[in-house]
Parts: C-alpha cells; sequence; structure tokens
C-alpha cells in the first residue's frame, strides 16, 4: 500500500502553461472484485468514473453523482461507500467489490440476489445494484434485525419506483442465509 | 471540476505543511464528502488537494478515559456512532452521528471534517444566476426573501441565513466540547463554540480556523449528564435528510427538579447554537410538559422568521420539549 501511495505521489503532475493548467494524471492499483488492475487517469475521476469508463464495469449506476442517491454504492475494503463521492485515487492499494463480483465463481447468485427477484424488489432495476450491495453491508454490519432497522440503514438507496416493501422482504429474507460470501 | 494536484502525506506535520507551502488554493480533504461534492458544482476550486486518509494516527478514538472522551479527527462517523460506550453513556452523541447522512457516507465521512460540513443552501451550492455572498463575496443573498422554508431563524444577517448543517457539531456544544489543531505555528486548542462564525458581513468566513490549520482531535469533558441525553432531530422524511429542527439536550436532575441542563439547537441557526437562556429557565424548576416546552420557547426569543421558514420557531420549541421529556426518560434512578 504504501508503495503504491509513493507511486501516486511521482506520477502527479501539474505544470502551469501560460496560465492554464495542464493537469497531469495519477497511476493508482486497484484490486477490483479480486483482480489488481492498474490505472492512469485524471486524478478528479471519480471512483465511479473509473469503474464505468474506464474497467467496463457498468453495474454501478450514476444516478445524483452527489451522493444523495446511493446508486453507485460499492464496497471499499469491505465497507460500504458512495464510488461517486470517492475520488478513485482515495481507493489506490485498497480492495472495491461491485455487484458485477457478488456472484460465486461458479455463476451462482449471492443469496441477496435471489432475494430481490424471489421478492420482486425492483420495477425498472436502475437502483439494483447499488440496493443490493449496500443491502449485503447492512446485513454484515449487523443492521438488519428488524424491518424498522433494515429501513433506517437502507435509507441511502433511493428507489424512485417505491419498491421498499419488497426491498425489506428480500433483506430479511437473504439475511439468515448470507454466510460467508 | 477544475484541475487540481493531488498529494498523499504520510504525517500529520507533512500535511499541514503541505497546505502552508502550497498557497491559498490548498485544501484539506477527509473523506471528501462534502469538499469532492462541492468542487463537482465548482464551488470548491482548490488547486491542490491535500489528502489526509493516510493519517492513521488521527483515527482512533478512546471513549474509556474518566477525565473526558477523545475523538481523532479522521475517525469514522460509524464506527464512532456504534461505539458501545458511548450509545451508553453519550446517547446524544451517538444519536447525533447515526441520525446524519446514510450509512454509506457515514463510512467515508470523518469526524473533524463533519465539523466543517459546508451549508446546504440551494442557493449557495447552485450558483449562477443567484446570488450568494458566501459563494461570491459582495453578491447578494437569493435566500433572503426567496425560498427560504430551510433557512435559519437564528443567527442570520442582512447578508446570509444559510444554516449549519451539521448535526455532530450540535451535540458536541451540548457537551462543552474542545478541538485541538495544528498549524505552522503550533497546537492550539478552540472550544467548540468558538469554531463556527455567524454569517455577519463576511458569510464566506465560516470559521476562526485559519486556511493552514487542522483540526487533530476533539475532546469532550466527561459528565454524567452524558446518560439522559439525546440528539432529537425532525426531517422531512424518517431518516437520511438533514434537520428542519433538531435539539441536543442533556439533564442532571435530583428527583423532579432540574440540577443542570445542556441544550443545543440545529437545522434552525447559521452555526451550532447553544441556548443558554432556555438551560437557565430549567434550573431549579421540576421539569414536566408545560416547563419543557417553555424552555423551548425561550430558547427561541431571539427567533426572526424570514418567508417560509417561521414555522421553524414554533417546530423548534416542540423539538426542544420533546428532547427534554425523552432525556428526563432516560435518567437512571
Amino acid at each position: 500500500m504504501h508503495d503504491l501511495d509513493q507511486d501516486v505521489q511521482a506520477s502527479v503532475l501539474s505544470v502551469a502553461v501560460e496560465g492554464r493548467d495542464v493537469e497531469g494524471s495519477v497511476t493508482l492499483g486497484v484490486t477490483v472484485n479480486g483482480r489488481v488492475r492498474r490505472l492512469t487517469i485524471d486524478p478528479r475521476t471519480s471512483l465511479l468514473d473509473a469503474l464505468r469508463d474506464h474497467l467496463g464495469l457498468t453495474g454501478a449506476k450514476k444516478g445524483c453523482d452527489h451522493g444523495q442517491c446511493g446508486a453507485c454504492t460499492v464496497h471499499l475494503d469491505g465497507r460500504r461507500v458512495v464510488s461517486c463521492l470517492t475520488m478513485a485515487v482515495q481507493a489506490n492499494g485498497r480492495a472495491v467489490r461491485t455487484i458485477e463480483g457478488l456472484a460465486g465463481v461458479d455463476g451462482g447468485l449471492h443469496p441477496m440476489q435471489q432475494a430481490f427477484i424471489d421478492h420482486d424488489a425492483m420495477q425498472c432495476g436502475y437502483c439494483t445494484p447499488g440496493q443490493i450491495m449496500a443491502a449485503v453491508a447492512c446485513v454484515r454490519e449487523g443492521h438488519a434485525a428488524s424491518a424498522s432497522e433494515i429501513r433506517e440503514y437502507m435509507s441511502g438507496n433511493l428507489c424512485r419506483c417505491g419498491a421498499y416493501v419488497g426491498i425489506v422482504a428480500a433483506v430479511q429474507d437473504a439475511a439468515p442465509r448470507m454466510r460467508e460470501d | 471540476m477544475r484541475p487540481f494536484t493531488y498529494t498523499k502525506p504520510h504525517t500529520v506535520a507533512a500535511a499541514v505543511r503541505a497546505v502552508a507551502d502550497g498557497g491559498s488554493g490548498t485544501r484539506f480533504m477527509a473523506g471528501g464528502t462534502t469538499l469532492y461534492d462541492l468542487m463537482k458544482l465548482n464551488v470548491e476550486m482548490p488547486t491542490t488537494v491535500v489528502d489526509l486518509t493516510g493519517l492513521r494516527d488521527l483515527a482512533t478514538f478512546d471513549t474509556s478515559g474518566s477525565q473526558e472522551l477523545m475523538f481523532g479527527a479522521l475517525a469514522p462517523m460509524s464506527d464512532v456512532a456504534a461505539d458501545p460506550r458511548l450509545v451508553r453513556d453519550y446517547p446524544a452523541l451517538s444519536e447525533s452521528l447515526w441520525r446524519a447522512a446514510s450509512q454509506q457516507l457515514r463510512n467515508m465521512a470523518t469526524l473533524g471534517g463533519n465539523l466543517l460540513q459546508r451549508t446546504r443552501c440551494a442557493y449557495f451550492r447552485g450558483g449562477e444566476p443567484y446570488a450568494c455572498n458566501k459563494r461570491t463575496p459582495g453578491s447578494g443573498c437569493a435566500a433572503i426573501g426567496g425560498l427560504d422554508r430551510g433557512h435559519a431563524v437564528l443567527g442570520g444577517s442582512t447578508s446570509c441565513i444559510a444554516v449549519y448543517p451539521g448535526d455532530w457539531s450540535v451535540a458536541l456544544v451540548a457537551f462543552d466540547a474542545q478541538v485541538d489543531t495544528l498549524s505552522p505555528r503550533g497546537e492550539r486548542t478552540i472550544p467548540l463554540e468558538s469554531l463556527h462564525r455567524e454569517p455577519g458581513d463576511t458569510p464566506h468566513i465560516e470559521t476562526t480556523l485559519a486556511p493552514d490549520e487542522l483540526i487533530v482531535r476533539i475532546r469532550v469533558p466527561a459528565t454524567p449528564l452524558g446518560r439522559a441525553s439525546t440528539y432529537h432531530k425532525i426531517r422531512d422524511r424518517e431518516s437520511y435528510a438533514f434537520a428542519l429542527a433538531s435539539a441536543a439536550v442533556a439533564l442532571h436532575m435530583d428527583g423532579e427538579t432540574v440540577r443542570e441542563a445542556r441544550v443545543a439547537l440545529g437545522g434552525v441557526a447559521t452555526r451550532p447554537w447553544r441556548a443558554r437562556s432556555a438551560e437557565r429557565a430549567l434550573v431549579g424548576r421540576s421539569l414536566n410538559a408545560a416547563t419543557a416546552r417553555a424552555a423551548g420557547d425561550e430558547a427561541f426569543v431571539d427567533a426572526r422568521a424570514g418567508r417560509d421558514n417561521g414555522f421553524k420557531i414554533e417546530l423548534g420549541a416542540r423539538t426542544v420539549a420533546d428532547a427534554l421529556m425523552i432525556a428526563k426518560g432516560r435518567i437512571r434512578a
């Protein structure tokens, strides 16, 4: 991790040319769904844009791009974050898990994914990857003991189709079936 | 978003030096949930960002001390909110954290950064064509006489009525917290109550910190008042929203009689607002629905309503009254 940090610092370039800023790029290494990926990007890039536009992982969605809707939720070192307000450089040397990395190696669905299907916990599906990543974390944190606790700790994920009843049922259903995933 | 240089120091001293050496466009960044958000809106346009997340020494906290609680500035909101001792002995502090934002944001946001969260005033965030003295000093205030339903009724000026949006600071100010800082000129300690400024004629200057001054820790004197405390937060929706009105309350009682009370207000003022007149109104009195409501009214004696935010005066008084009764219910014999 420390070496990667130094890599980042060494590769930062910012040169003023005739009063105009020419931004440099940063090189970083991020473990995404178990695989080390190296990226050379503009330091302004969000983790969400890095995942979607640079790594082709379009599961995490851009809803508001301001941390208000939760559609971009991913796990960073095992904790849920909104990837739109995480600078990609801040993920350097860390582990990111997205919806694409949730299913088992045999392609079998994660219990939370299956529960969302079983309980019809979506309509348009745009918020669903973020909902599922938040829900997996919600259970792991121990915040899924009751419907009211699930509602409180899932409140960062908006569903404008209004599938909340199904979402809460899915989380309650999947929680006891989640082991190591 | 404007281009910037990114740097990630590994010591607190190096971080402070990087900001001091970097010039006026250099900013500290912790969790980034405010700064990076405002950079996307071109409200914040730093030329250099000094990433603090490598400073592990500042990410710890200790609630076991008999004299004081210590919170490193980079401790995540989520971890501190869930601390069992805080939940048991200082519920107002825990509640002020878990009733803020979402779990995703609380995993990212830090205690020090949270103190410096900037207002959610839509005119401030939205920018042109609307005037905002906080965003562009001297341009005017579109909120005064405008869509001011969410704005302050306490501490406003003719230049700005933007609400201070945080919850944690409101709870901290009720507990006489102090903030330790480091700058190239050395360390100093500021009472939290002196950290935030009222807008006056300079709403763009929000704190008493120097630009190169870093909050390194927050300290709260240990007090038995913590147990009978609450952070009561009233919102447009039940969760994941900013306060319309909130009250941090803590009590020390002798039977039915209030010996000491702490009352602070959020969502209604331009800074974390300690309501000492409400506290004085309670001391020596029996605490019941009528005296709680009277204390709530006392807290808003100086309030000034704008066009659409007058409801906050009644709502705020009721919030204080309800918070007092919740805190009273937590007193154990």
